[in-house]
């Protein structure tokens, strides 16, 4: 081991070694997440109460230098798996809900960067910024007032001038569109094109225009900061991502937005349960020799998180086979696998928290007490309804008509 | 084969242009076929050659031109002799 060691450092590859960050280094990373988890935690409550961005926990994540980590390493970053990137997203969301879906969607859009813009000049270079810089992404897909509405469909278009182009968008729910550095936005081709006839550019946040058209008032999730804008922006033809919408949609949101969303929850879900484990430990030093009533139902919630658990790595074992294999990657049983996981991940949180309630009592009702479940059932609720299970379904009954599920255990 | 496989795609297919235009190695997602009309394709075909697309055949690429939705039935085909 030594001598690979001292091999690798003299800058020799090495057959055999898997492109991309070291083990050792995507734990540093979890554990920075950690650290950063701790400051969301702290504030998290008062992001809650104010439905403000958690810009403590982001300075945090800059400092600590998490928002590239997707990146490939040629261009600046430090090429985590998707596995580390999960796992610091239920970390974060462990302390902070919105700060770890913040950071969820974020890497969510620097996905379509990765996987679809390696050979472009333009997108490699901004990917550089990224790293080096560590900025924020944002996505607008949505148009006309909606929430999560169907984002394989636009109103606005591309206008050329030149070597520039121009786009406005009216009415998009832009998450922490505020706040982040750079906008990837949605877009027929042309304003001639058919809806569905879409592209994706990038825009950094001096070449937009902002203007707020409704604020994020909401349940859960209030961090998120999700308001209404009307977009205005100019940028060089070059910043248009050269494949179409519909490739990126299908090959690097799916799967990426489904497993990180999915890890989201998976961080409220365990959140929950270690509050009610807290509480039953509490419970039973009060009366040692009796095992406190709540204890059979937190046995019964430990064999539901595992269950979700099993649910999120499943699935990105699922993807690391298929990442590379456009066959697998288009096949209907990949789209229905991962359709799934967003549905059974996002029930499973509301399901989960809820179950927390008869455990932890009162002290799980009040808002002030440290066994509260208050913030995180509002937060849960919110997964459902982020893009609609009932559309995701809908999706999946439109294949079944010729779909057959592979009842394999091991693919 | 073709002929016939041309013929569903025109009924079933829903592309918005007109099948007779496209050649055998036509991508037929840029013609404009969706994951619906994808659907309805394999349901057409599946009925029209007596065959059934296992999980594993249903992907992009076998259904990306009319030579490639040949070389699919071909297979299955050869494989239940």
């Amino acid at each position: 081991m030594a001598t690979l060691a001292r091999l690798a450092q003299a800058g020799y590859q090495l057959a055999a070694e898997p492109a991309g960050a070291s083990a050792e280094a995507q734990k540093a990373m979890v554990a920075s997440a950690r650290k950063v988890a701790k400051i969301a935690a702290e504030h998290a409550a008062e992001v809650d109460e104010a439905s403000r961005f958690p810009h403590e926990a982001f300075a945090a994540l800059k400092r600590e230098r998490l928002l590239g980590i997707m990146i490939p390493a040629v261009h600046g970053g430090e090429e985590a798996s998707l596995a580390t990137i999960s796992e610091i997203c239920a970390v974060l969301a462990q302390g902070c809900a919105s700060t770890g879906m913040i950071y969820a969607m974020h890497q969510i859009k620097a996905s379509s960067l990765v996987v679809h813009c390696h050979d472009d000049p333009w997108h490699g270079a901004f990917m550089a910024r990224i790293a080096r810089e560590q900025l924020l992404l944002a996505s607008a897909t949505t148009e006309g007032g909606g929430v999560g509405g169907d984002l394989r469909s636009s109103i606005c278009g591309i206008v050329r001038e030149g070597d520039d182009f121009t786009l406005d968008k009216d009415g998009c729910l832009i998450s922490y569109g505020a706040q982040a550095d750079a906008i990837l936005i949605t877009s027929r081709r042309t304003p001639e094109a058919p809806p569905s006839d879409q592209v994706m550019s990038v825009l950094t946040k001096e070449q937009y225009r902002l203007e707020r058209s409704a604020a994020w008032n909401t349940m859960g999730m209030r961090g998120t900061c999700s308001d209404n804008f009307t977009f205005a922006g100019r940028a060089p033809a070059e910043q248009i991502i050269p494949v179409p919408f519909a490739e990126i949609a299908a090959q690097s949101m799916l799967p990426n937005a489904h497993l990180l969303w999915a890890s989201v929850w998976y961080g409220i879900a365990a959140e929950a349960v270690a509050r009610a484990e807290a509480f039953v430990r509490s419970e039973a030093r009060k009366r040692p020799g009796s095992t406190p009533p709540g204890a059979l139902r937190l046995a019964e919630l430990l064999a539901r998180l595992q269950q979700f658990k099993a649910l999120v790595v499943a699935g990105l074992d699922r993807y690391e086979r298929a990442r590379d294999d456009a066959d697998e990657l288009s096949s209907m049983g990949f789209v229905v696998a991962m359709n799934s996981i967003k549905v059974v991940a996002s029930q499973s949180v509301g399901d989960i928290v809820m179950q927390a309630f008869p455990i932890c009592g009162i002290q799980g009702y009040r808002n002030d007490s440290p066994a509260s479940l208050a913030r995180l059932m509002r937060d849960a609720l919110s997964a459902p309804i982020m893009i609609n299970n009932d559309r995701i379904l809908g999706n999946t009954a439109n294949l079944l008509a010729v779909y057959k599920h592979d009842s394999s255990l091991s693919r | 084969m073709k002929t016939q496989i041309r013929e569903i795609l025109r009924t079933a297919g829903k592309l918005p242009v007109d099948v007779t235009t496209l050649g055998d190695d036509a991508d037929l997602y840029n013609a404009g076929l969706t994951s619906f009309g994808t659907v309805e394709l394999m349901m057409a075909l599946e009925e029209a050659f007596e065959v059934e697309f296992p999980d594993t055949m249903m992907n992009r690429r076998n259904f990306a031109t009319i030579a490639a939705i040949e070389g699919a039935i071909r297979t299955i085909q050869s494989e239940h002799v």
